[in-house]
């Protein structure tokens, strides 16, 4: 059993997988616009919430959301599914792959051997789809990933009922209806508008733009407070948050300006592209401060750049990000 | 300060051929076109993330070490090793085996550890993915030592 499925890659997992179920179902999306009318960007810096001893820094919205308000705005209606056993997971899934149905998952990726080793931590809020089974193996479609891929019903199971934070509870997820008719224009308007008034309006300065910079603020005393063997481990952190699987670039910076390029085409609308060129620049300027920090790490010593030149690397790209959205806030808001 | 170094622009995605990729994958990423429109163009690896990601394994690895040296020196029980070489945490551990932090926290020392039931170390095996065998027995651990 094997649904006739196309699968075609892109840098975030959770765009992924609704792009690609949708096209399954005859609605053609770009990874961008998911990620735009979801209102997939943000950004969070908890320096209470710890993982590993480290404070988390979040460039993106929280796992899940982006599926949540893309079909809300579009008007899909999803079918979620969560099981006590493993055995009740397993054979729901084979009851909709014999219907010829790719499902939608979570998974951890610790789990998923078809990635290479060094990605495989415990994450357990990988979104990936399941759409065939040949000969026992279970054909996926990961959307980092280029091709499409096999996996063992052991090791589904073990990715699809991970323990730790959070737990995937085998949870799957495919579409149940689909609109006939959508507005794309208003979708669009409504994602910018949610994004832009989360990135300027949030009263609270760990969020936003006014969060990067707090962190910019934090990170410059870093060496002081934790000494410089912490000090580098955290800012290695901030790296791998920034650049590792599923940013597309800068912290999801080149996705949202992807979208802002594509929308300004959609709506005929000029000033999204000056806007989105503008978020091209902060997404370089994270990438040199990325590339800094990694020289930092690199040569564990701080000769390169300073922690103090670091932050205010940050404190730039804030208060550009802060014009941006504010900008893009005034555009949506009457819309 | 001036920002000059770095545009992603399509023809400069960085493809730097030191990764940890394993030739399994190519990541897409968004860069513009002379123009500043946006194109998707995959990428082998680049240095500064290639950088934050050995450092992070340097941490498990020499946590693993550490574990590994408690183990067989006789002051932790095999199950803090493979906890670590899991990249596990205790309520992780304790969440697959079906008990409480503290009573896994016991099973870390070698006295409680000893006295466990067949039952309850394959429950540990399972959740390591390994023999109950290999759970108990210490002595590849040893050897790792000399190599």
């Amino acid at each position: 059993m094997k649904a006739n499925f196309t699968h075609r890659q892109s840098a975030h997992c959770e765009n992924g997988v609704i792009s690609n179920l949708l096209r399954f179902h005859g609605l053609e999306f770009d990874e961008p616009m998911i990620f735009g009318i979801g209102s997939g960007l943000f950004f969070s810096y908890l320096p209470f919430v710890k993982l590993n001893g480290i404070p988390v820094a979040s460039y993106r919205i929280w796992p899940g959301h982006i599926f949540k308000r893309f079909s809300n705005r579009i008007g899909v209606k999803i079918e979620r599914k969560k099981f006590s056993t493993p055995k009740a997971a397993m054979d729901a899934l084979d009851n909709m792959l014999d219907k010829g149905q790719p499902v939608g998952m979570l998974t951890s990726v610790f789990y998923l051997d078809y990635l290479p080793a060094a990605y495989r931590f415990h994450f357990n809020a990988h979104n990936i789809i399941v759409f065939g089974k040949e000969n026992g193996r279970y054909l996926v479609s990961d959307p980092v990933m280029e091709y499409t891929t096999d996996i063992s019903g052991e090791d589904l199971i073990r990715a699809r009922f991970a323990k730790g934070m959070p737990e995937p509870s085998g949870r799957m997820y495919y579409p149940v209806e689909l609109p006939g008719k959508y507005d794309l224009e208003k979708a669009i308007w409504t994602g910018i508008k949610q994004t832009s008034d989360h990135m300027t309006h949030i009263p609270v300065p760990l969020f936003g733009a006014k969060g990067m910079k707090y962190l910019a603020k934090r990170l410059r005393y870093w060496p002081d407070r934790l000494g410089d063997r912490k000090a580098i481990q955290w800012l290695g952190n901030l790296i791998r948050m920034q650049e590792e699987i599923g940013t597309g670039g800068a912290g999801f910076r080149f996705i949202y300006a992807a979208f802002l390029d594509q929308a300004s085409t959609v709506l005929k609308n000029e000033t999204l592209f000056d806007l989105s060129q503008q978020l091209t620049k902060s997404g370089d300027q994270l990438r040199e401060f990325a590339y800094y920090a990694g020289r930092v790490c690199k040569n564990r010593t701080s000769d390169t750049r300073t922690f103090s030149e670091l932050a205010s690397m940050l404190e730039d790209c804030s208060q550009r990000e802060q014009q941006i959205f504010s900008e893009l806030y005034q555009l949506s808001k009457p819309k | 300060m001036s920002y000059t170094i770095i545009h992603m622009q399509q023809d400069e995605v960085p493809q730097d051929k030191k990764n940890l990729n394993e030739g399994k994958l190519a990541k897409l990423y968004y860069a513009t076109d002379a123009k500043g429109h946006y194109t998707k163009v995959n990428s082998i690896g680049w240095e500064p993330e290639t950088v934050a990601m050995e450092q992070a394994w340097d941490v498990v690895h020499a946590e693993v070490e550490t574990a590994r040296q408690k183990v067989i020196t006789g002051k932790a029980s095999p199950v803090l090793y493979y906890l670590k070489k899991n990249i596990m945490n205790v309520p992780m551990v304790a969440g697959y085996v079906g008990t409480f932090s503290f009573i896994v926290r016991l099973h870390m020392r070698p006295y409680f550890f000893n006295k466990l039931s067949r039952k309850t170390l394959e429950k540990y095996a399972y959740t390591f993915r390994i023999s109950v065998e290999e759970l108990l027995d210490i002595e590849p651990l040893k050897k790792k030592h000399e190599s």
